[in-house]
Parts: structure tokens; sequence; C-alpha cells
């Protein structure tokens, strides 16, 4: 009893009550139940802003998606205004970046992970990488502005936005290509290298078909961000009234992103309800992009059994 | 020609090469990164002294009266920022709690695919919701309240980091040894007693270096605060009128005319300076906490 009373077990205490009559011996302080109420509310809180995030995008902006909008350029007329030039660039950047910045990133993961040594160089890359995933978007739109746009003479190009948007999802293809291929057994190596392969052999038909789908989802993940950016391609002078569907890596373009944040910028509602349906648009993109991802995962993963 | 076993080598040899050249790739952007806005930034301080950036109250650099006190865009910056993190650190912090000690795995299951949605959408669209949701819903409390605020941009941001920061602060407490949890039990704690008795505290390294790390994402975020904060720099810090933070300022510079080499140029670097160097800090020191904090465990 008196040791009962010394320690300050709660749950002890809740059961051996006053006259000794037993309570169940689980019961939960009162400080518990509060705790897991309050948790359980803001998780349930998270999950209803996430609804009404979107819920709302659809609902303010279904009505504006009719054939015509997708297929007319803006306007000063909120009516007539459409995303035509501003889907198609998205589709021209999505590729671009991903022609650019697929081979970079997994060559330079597979370096460091399959042929890197311990040396000042790797550590070096390793603490560049790490710096750049912090880096705010706007400053890879400056570095773009300045390189791409000026120094290297692009202008406002899609091969601009394409350039500096590799450069700014560089990072995260980099590591999530990384964490890929450090799944993969080192048996797989060893054992094509016991069989008299190179260590470029091994990894071209080995390691890297073994580590396929996580670094297929890693870097769909990283280009469906990509194409969600807007600071970086605003910060480039992207244009906002951009008349033309893209007819070349150099021509001048708009994307969804800056298009919506155009038309969110004026003050008639009309306009917001067409940024609405331009973000909707968006949102599609990167929920067929994200589909494609996990599909691509099962097949890839089917095709190992 | 050469025979096989010399040609493979050779291969290798450029294989190897070519790799690293694409690893280097990451070194010359932050090169990059830091001449562009080093040369630009000297740009600036040729025609502003830095006691005119660091000791006027106002920043009007587009008028034809140019203060250059960086302070305004500092205040807009600090203001949404700790609203954000105001929101998102105690919910943040009580999401991993809940999911690290309580949460069924069902639960768990289900919260993972929920939080990474919420961090993977876009950031126009929270810009979306705070200027077109949250704003008027606002104004029914505070009728005073400017169209332009930096309350809702702030609430905006604050669910947008939550996922980053309920999901780093459940890596440090999940790195806290069995060990300390069975220590408090054994000393007769309570759930609740043992979690901020022993296992919080011998989390809190890695929740500093979490905290510290959604600091650095809401100073760095442009698009929530450029749509729903405004773009008038004033200094003050009521949440209810609208602010400019230091990421608005470039986007709105970007978006005029600025002729190029021009003063008003050079300030969209010099801020952006600042803005790398105050991010860059943030990161560096988060980075020598988490180190320091693992090197407790080993």
């Amino acid at each position: 009893m008196r040791l009962a009373q010394e320690c300050n077990m709660s749950s002890v205490n809740s059961f051996v009550q006053r006259e000794g009559t037993v309570r169940p011996v689980l019961a939960r302080p009162w400080s518990e139940v509060a705790f897991l109420f309050l948790a359980r509310f803001i998780i349930i809180s998270a999950l209803f802003v996430l609804i009404l995030l979107v819920g709302n995008v659809v609902y303010d902006g279904f009505s504006r998606l009719t054939w015509g909008f997708f297929t007319s350029f803006p306007s000063r007329k909120a009516e007539n205004a459409g995303i035509l030039a501003a889907w198609t660039g998205s589709v021209w950047l999505l590729l671009l970046t991903v022609f650019f910045a697929l081979p970079i990133g997994v060559g330079a993961a597979v370096y460091l992970e399959e042929y890197a040594r311990k040396n000042r160089f790797t550590r070096l890359v390793e603490v560049c990488i790490a710096n750049l995933a912090g880096v705010p978007s706007v400053i890879y739109g400056l570095l773009g502005l300045q390189v791409f746009v000026r120094a290297l003479g692009f202008e406002r190009s899609v091969l601009s936005g394409a350039l500096t948007l590799s450069l700014l999802v560089l990072p995260i293809i980099i590591m999530a290509s990384r964490e890929a291929l450090k799944t993969v057994p080192k048996g797989y190596r060893e054992g094509a290298l016991a069989l008299g392969a190179t260590k470029w052999q091994t990894t071209y038909t080995q390691v890297l078909p073994a580590a396929l789908p996580g670094i297929a989802t890693g870097c769909i993940l990283a280009f469906s961000r990509a194409i969600g950016e807007t600071a970086p391609l605003v910060t480039l002078g992207a244009l906002t009234y951009v008349a033309r569907v893209p007819d070349s890596p150099f021509a001048p373009f708009t994307a969804l992103p800056i298009q919506a944040f155009n038309w969110l910028s004026r003050p008639q509602t009309e306009f917001h309800v067409n940024a609405a349906a331009a973000i909707m648009v968006l949102l599609s993109f990167m929920i067929a992009l994200n589909l494609l991802a996990i599909a691509l995962r099962a097949k890839f993963q089917k095709r190992q059994r | 020609m050469l025979c096989r076993a010399k040609r493979s080598k050779l291969t290798e040899k450029v294989v190897e090469g070519v790799l690293a050249l694409t690893s280097s790739i990451s070194i010359l952007t932050t090169l990059g990164i830091i001449a562009v806005l080093s040369v630009e930034s000297v740009l600036f301080f040729r025609e502003v002294s830095l006691s005119q950036l660091l000791f006027d109250t106002q920043w009007t650099p587009l008028f034809l009266d140019k203060h250059f006190g960086i302070w305004p865009l500092i205040a807009g910056t600090v203001l949404t920022s700790a609203i954000a993190l105001a929101l998102s650190v105690p919910a943040g912090l009580i999401i991993a709690i809940y999911v690290s000690e309580f949460a069924h795995e069902r639960t768990r299951k289900f919260l993972k695919p929920v939080l990474e949605l919420l961090a993977g959408i876009p950031t126009i669209v929270y810009g979306y919701f705070a200027l077109l949701v949250i704003t008027p819903v606002l104004q029914h409390i505070f009728p005073e309240m400017g169209s332009f605020n930096a309350l809702s941009a702030g609430i905006a941001m604050g669910i947008m980091i939550l996922p980053m920061m309920a999901s780093l602060s459940e890596d440090a407490i999940y790195t806290v040894p069995r060990s300390l949890r069975e220590g408090a039990y054994a000393l007769g704690a309570s759930k609740l007693q043992m979690i901020l008795g022993a296992v919080l505290p011998g989390a809190v390294g890695g929740i500093t270096a979490a905290v510290i790390l959604s600091a650095a994402r809401a100073i760095g975020e442009t698009m929530i605060v450029a749509i729903a904060a405004g773009q008038q720099p004033l200094l003050h810090f009521d949440p209810l009128q609208p602010v400019e933070t230091m990421t608005a300022y470039i986007v709105q510079v970007s978006m005029g005319d600025t002729p190029h080499g021009t003063l008003e140029y050079h300030t969209l670097f010099a801020v952006a300076m600042m803005l790398f160097l105050l991010t860059m800090i943030l990161n560096v020191i988060s980075l020598l906490i988490r180190e320091r904090f693992q090197r407790m465990y080993r």
C-alpha cells in the first residue's frame, strides 16, 4: 500500500481505489485522454484542410473547363481566356527537364554510389547536394536568369526554363536515386564481378535494372514537383502574356502555374475562376504523373519476380 | 585496333570520367549561385552603402524617393514565418508523438500518404486558398483585416510546412533508444510522463533541427506570400495588414520591366543574397545540431 502511495504510478492509483474496489488496470489518466483527443483533432483537421484545399479549387474552377478553355490563348476578357499556351508550355518544360535532369541526376547517383572513393571531391559533392536541396527556388530562378538567359544567350525560352528547373530538381533526383541504388543487394554486384564483368557492365546490366523501380518513382515525383513550380520561372522572366504554342526549345513560353498566378493577381473574380480551372488542370497533370509512377513501379516489380 | 581488354579498360575510364562530370554539376551549381549573387550584390553596394541597408527603415527602391533599408522586408519575412511556425511546430510535434507512441499500424499507413499529399501540393494552390478562402473567413472575425495580410499567408504556410515538421520530428523521436523509455516506465512514470520526461528530452536535438529546417523552408517560400501577403513593404508586426517578404519582392521586381544593369535590378540580387545567407546559415546550424545529436547515441 505504502509503495503505491509513494510511487507516482497513476495507473496503479487508478485501480487501487479508496475502498479497495478494483478498476481496470489500463485506465488512462485524463491528461493522456486529453492529449489523444488533441492529436486526433489535429489529424482530422489536417485531413479536412486537404479536402477543403482541393475541393475548393474544383468547385470554383469546374465550370470553366470547356473545350474552348484548353484551346484558347489568354485574353483581356476572362470568358475568352484559355490555357493553350500554358499547358503546351508545361508539357514542353516537363519533357525538356526530364531530358536534362534524368541522365545527369542518375549518372551522378551512380557515380556517388558505385564509383566514388572517400576523397575530398566526393565529400564536396555531397555537401553541395545537401546545401542545394535547401536553397529557395527563387534563387535558382536568379541563377537561371544570369546564366541561361543572359550569359549563354538563350533568352527567355523554354530551354532556359527547363535548364533552371533541372538544376532545381537535380538534388532530389540524386538523393532518391542513391537511396534506390543502396537497396540493391551487394550479391548482385559481387556475382557479376565474379563472372568477369567490368564495373560498368555490372552497373549497367545488374545494378541499374534492379534499382529502376525506385529511381523511376523518385524521378517522377521530382518532375511532378517541377511542373508545379512557379517562383523560379517568374524570376527567370517567363512572360505571362504569351499567345503562342512553343515550336522550338528557343521559343518563349508560359506555364500553367504562371498563368494561374497571373490570373490570380488580377482583382476581377472572373479571372480567379480561370485561375482555379488552370490549377485544376495542373493538379490533374500531377495526379497523372503520380499514377504513372505507381504503375511503373508495379510493372517493374512484377518483371523482377 | 586495341585488343578487347584494353578497349574495355578505356571504356571504363571514360565512363567513370563522364559520371564524375555529372556529379560535379552540383559543385558548379553551388559556385554559380554564389558567383551570381556576389557579383550583382557587389554592384549594388557600389551605389548603396551597408549602413543605408542596415539603418534605414524604409524600402522604396522603385520609387523616386529611394530608400534602401532592408528591415521592412525582413520584418515581413519574419512575421509570416513566425505565424507559420507557431501553427506547424506544435501541431507537427503532437502528430509526431501520436504517430510514434500511440497510433495503430493502420493509422500510420493511412496518415503517411495524407501528409505526403499535403506536402506535395503546389504552393500556388496554397496561395489561392490563402487569398480566396482564409482571408474572407478571417475578415468576418477581424473586420479591419486587409485583403492582403500576413495572417492568412502565415496560416497557409503553416499547413504546408506541417508534414515536414511532423515527419522530421517523428524521425527524431524514433531514434530515441528503447532503454530510455523502459527506464522511465521502470521508475513508475505514466505514458505521458515518459514522453515528456524521457522521449522528448532525448529527441530534443532532432526536434530542434526539424524546427530550424521548417523555419528555413518558411523563409524561402515565395508564392503563398506573393499572392496573399501583399506587396507593400511596410515595417510593422501587425498580422492583419499587408507585408512584403524578401521572396515576394524578388518576384515583384522580376515581373516588372526593370532593365538589366540598373540599380533596381541589382536590388534583386542584394535581397537574394540576404535570403541565401539566411537559409544557408539555418540549414548548416540544423545539420550541425543533427550531427551532434546523433553522436550522443553512438
